[in-house]
């Protein structure tokens, strides 16, 4: 006879660990399924982890979890073929407790993450792939996975299977993605000694910045590239929409070797040995894309269920919020015994009332935009650039006629009207 | 049927780096494994308990994150596991290693008595192939090593028929019950574990002693203080250089070919020298 259990969650990333833990914190008898040989061997991404969502699962996880840096500068570049206009924050308050965000390396985080919920009570399962939700007179009542006598039981199943979500597929909630609805990062861990890294990036002790590339990064598509420091390594990686690499005919790896030879970057990485090299959709539909997220006996999170602000590069941070608000829901229907569809929707209500789809609302439109007018990339970032050069230069031309030619080379390459409609759309993007 | 499944925890050497200072494996660069031999070890056990009946214990010697390959020792079958951990026990060689792992398995044969002893053919780690049948010597019961086949049980007459490797050959044994066996990887394949086995190795917690759990311990034999292995010198052998690649028509390369064996007799003289 199957075993059942109160909640069975289908993937150890943030999303489902937050669930699992939370659901087995408050005595339900929880399986988690991971197919990778631990949680974490197959998970990535760029490598922000943000303390504030984390903290509301795990208090005060900087003292023991494994983390790489506190990020205490957050730097943007908006790059051209030879050179870089940047701005950015460095402040101090974020190199003390509570911090505000830390680098990671998701192989080893994901498996403390996910042993403090193995700690908490649930039962972690590795090495085992659920090919699909076993389905009883429309409601899901369990799973069924690839090993011998593989089926499972519980009460609710909750997807958290990542990005390309083949089981929340299986149940019709969402479609085949769109190639603009997905984003294509590759992305390599670069061993370097800790002295090197903060010497180049001038940095103390155990201080980490980040770096978001636009422009050339991305040969001028729409997406960005990212620098990361870890303790001893750094993260490097870019990634475009998909259907940015099909139009422009970019090959994922290509890219990469770009950005790791661009002049700008180069002096940063030189001398590190490549440990890792990693790639992954991320889904980047934004708020139109999210699918159903609550069925009979069923309940998607993470980027299974399209949580990800693209904008913002903010992705675990929802997927461990979504995590919590599924595991809420779960135990509120266990307390009424209706773990049907209109039961499990109050994660629906949940989910829609909290900052993850209120930010996914504000930039709807962001990622449409800048995939329909891709000038902000390919033309905006070069002449924002040619603009600075030519101001700081000392030439004996004065700064006022400066001004008024940079103004005049703007309006003069996209025409004044086109600038305005340019500025309007993009607030009206991001607003 | 008892039977007990010896296990180790090992680096994966196939993935360690080793130290260029002192040659010694730096076991923090790969992820600690149940060692391969001892998984088919294991398997071997479930596939004779699946004709005979009765009870799979596993039993291993090291520090406590070592739990996790009797967990993985109970995903390919086993019913129970034991794992001997205790400062005492740090830093020994093959010597004490079949001591304390005897200790524990006549505390284990007087709760259940036990039948056969299973032992992979060696550890990767360290490829001496001594522990097992240094416990067999201590228990006195025969060894029977590198084992490919499990021929038959006969529980009646307690004997047992086996297939041994030899270097040109196998060789059919019948031995008496008890009797310890370790063996090759080819006697089976591993088996995907059945959900129900993952489940409860999930919730499994093995049961740890110390050296005061165990009786008559002689302290002396344990640990590095029972070890008379010296390790005189480490060394990175030499990668082999490359072989000769022949080029030209083929009877030229006959020709030469021909010219390097009469040079080389000794190539020739393997089998007179046997």
């Amino acid at each position: 006879m199957p075993e059942k259990f109160d909640v069975i969650v289908v993937g150890a990333g943030p999303a489902g660990t937050a669930c699992a833990l939370t659901c087995a914190k408050s005595g339900l008898n929880v399986l988690l399924i991971e197919r990778g040989e631990y949680p974490g061997a197959k998970n990535v991404m760029g490598g922000v982890l943000y303390r504030k969502q984390m903290e509301e699962l795990i208090p005060e996880f900087w003292k023991e979890a494994p983390l790489e840096r506190p990020v205490i500068e957050q730097r943007f570049w908006m790059m051209d073929k030879e050179s870089v206009v940047s701005f950015g924050y460095k402040g101090l308050e974020w190199a003390a407790e509570p911090y505000n965000n830390f680098t990671v390396l998701r192989a080893q985080f994901d498996q403390w993450f996910a042993g403090k919920a193995v700690e908490a009570g649930a039962l972690l399962i590795n090495e085992t792939v659920v090919l699909e939700c076993i389905v009883e007179n429309g409601k899901v009542v369990g799973v069924r996975t690839d090993r011998p006598n593989g089926e499972v039981y519980a009460d609710v199943v909750v997807l958290a299977d990542g990005v390309n979500s083949l089981l929340s597929k299986q149940l019709g909630f969402h479609k085949e993605f769109r190639p603009d609805e997905v984003a294509l990062t590759v992305m390599e861990v670069i061993n370097l000694p800790k002295e090197k890294i903060n010497d180049r990036f001038n940095l103390e002790d155990n201080q980490g910045t980040t770096i978001e590339i636009f422009g050339d990064s991305t040969k001028g598509n729409l997406g960005t590239a990212f620098i990361y420091t870890n303790k001893d390594s750094l993260n490097i990686g870019v990634g475009t929409t998909l259907s940015s690499m099909i139009k422009a005919k970019l090959k994922p790896y290509e890219l990469l070797d770009y950005l790791k030879n661009h002049p700008m970057v180069k002096p940063l990485i030189v001398g590190g040995e490549s440990a890792e090299y990693l790639a992954h959709l991320i889904p980047e539909g934004g708020f139109r894309s999210v699918p159903k997220v609550a069925g009979n006996g069923v309940i998607v999170v993470g980027d299974a269920a399209q949580l990800v602000n693209a904008i913002h590069r903010e992705g675990s941070n929802m997927a461990m919020h979504s995590g919590l608000l599924a595991a809420e829901t779960v135990i509120e229907a266990k307390h009424r015994g209706d773990f049907s569809e209109a039961s499990l929707n109050l994660y629906r209500e949940k989910l829609y009332g909290s900052f993850i789809m209120k930010d996914l609302e504000k930039y709807k439109d962001a990622a449409h935009t800048f995939e329909k007018y891709p000038q902000y990339f390919n033309e905006y970032v070069p002449m924002m650039n040619q603009a600075m050069s030519k101001f700081f230069t000392v030439d004996g031309t004065p700064k006022r006629d400066k001004q008024k030619q940079i103004m005049k080379k703007v309006t003069q390459e996209r025409g004044t009207i086109r600038v305005i409609q340019d500025i309007y759309r993009a607030w009206k993007a991001v607003k | 049927m008892h039977i007990v499944v010896c296990v180790k925890q090992v680096p994966d050497t196939k993935i360690i780096k080793i130290n260029p200072k002192t040659n010694t494996l730096d076991r923090r660069s790969a992820p600690a494994i149940l060692n391969p031999y001892d998984a088919h070890a294991v398997q071997e056990a479930v596939k004779i308990k699946e004709k005979t009946g009765g009870t799979i214990s596993v039993l291993s010697m090291g520090p406590p994150q070592a739990t996790a390959v009797i967990k993985k020792s109970i995903e390919i079958g086993a019913d129970r596991g034991y794992l001997i951990s205790d400062r005492a026990f740090a830093g020994a060689d093959t010597l004490a290693t079949s001591y304390a792992l005897s200790k524990a398995l006549e505390r284990i044969n007087k709760e259940l008595p036990v039948d056969m002893v299973i032992c992979g053919k060696h550890a990767i780690d360290g490829d001496t192939g001594q522990v097992g049948p240094g416990i067999a010597r201590r228990m006195d019961i025969p060894p029977v090593t590198n084992v490919i086949e499990v021929t038959e049980v006969n529980q009646k007459e307690k004997t047992v028929l086996i297939k041994r490797k030899l270097t040109n050959g196998y060789e059919l044994i019948q031995s008496e019950i008890p009797c310890l066996l370790t063996v090759e990887k080819e006697i089976n394949g591993i088996e995907y574990s059945p959900m129900p086995n993952m489940i409860r190795a999930a919730r499994y917690e093995p049961i740890i002693w110390a050296v005061s759990d165990l009786e008559k311990v002689e302290r002396t034999q344990l640990g590095l203080k029972g070890s008379p292995t010296i390790v005189g010198k480490m060394f990175t052998p030499p990668r082999p250089e490359g072989g000769k690649r022949l080029e030209g028509p083929a009877d030229e390369q006959v020709k030469q070919l021909m010219d390097v064996l009469m040079e080389k007799k000794d190539l020739l003289s393997i089998q007179s020298s046997k």
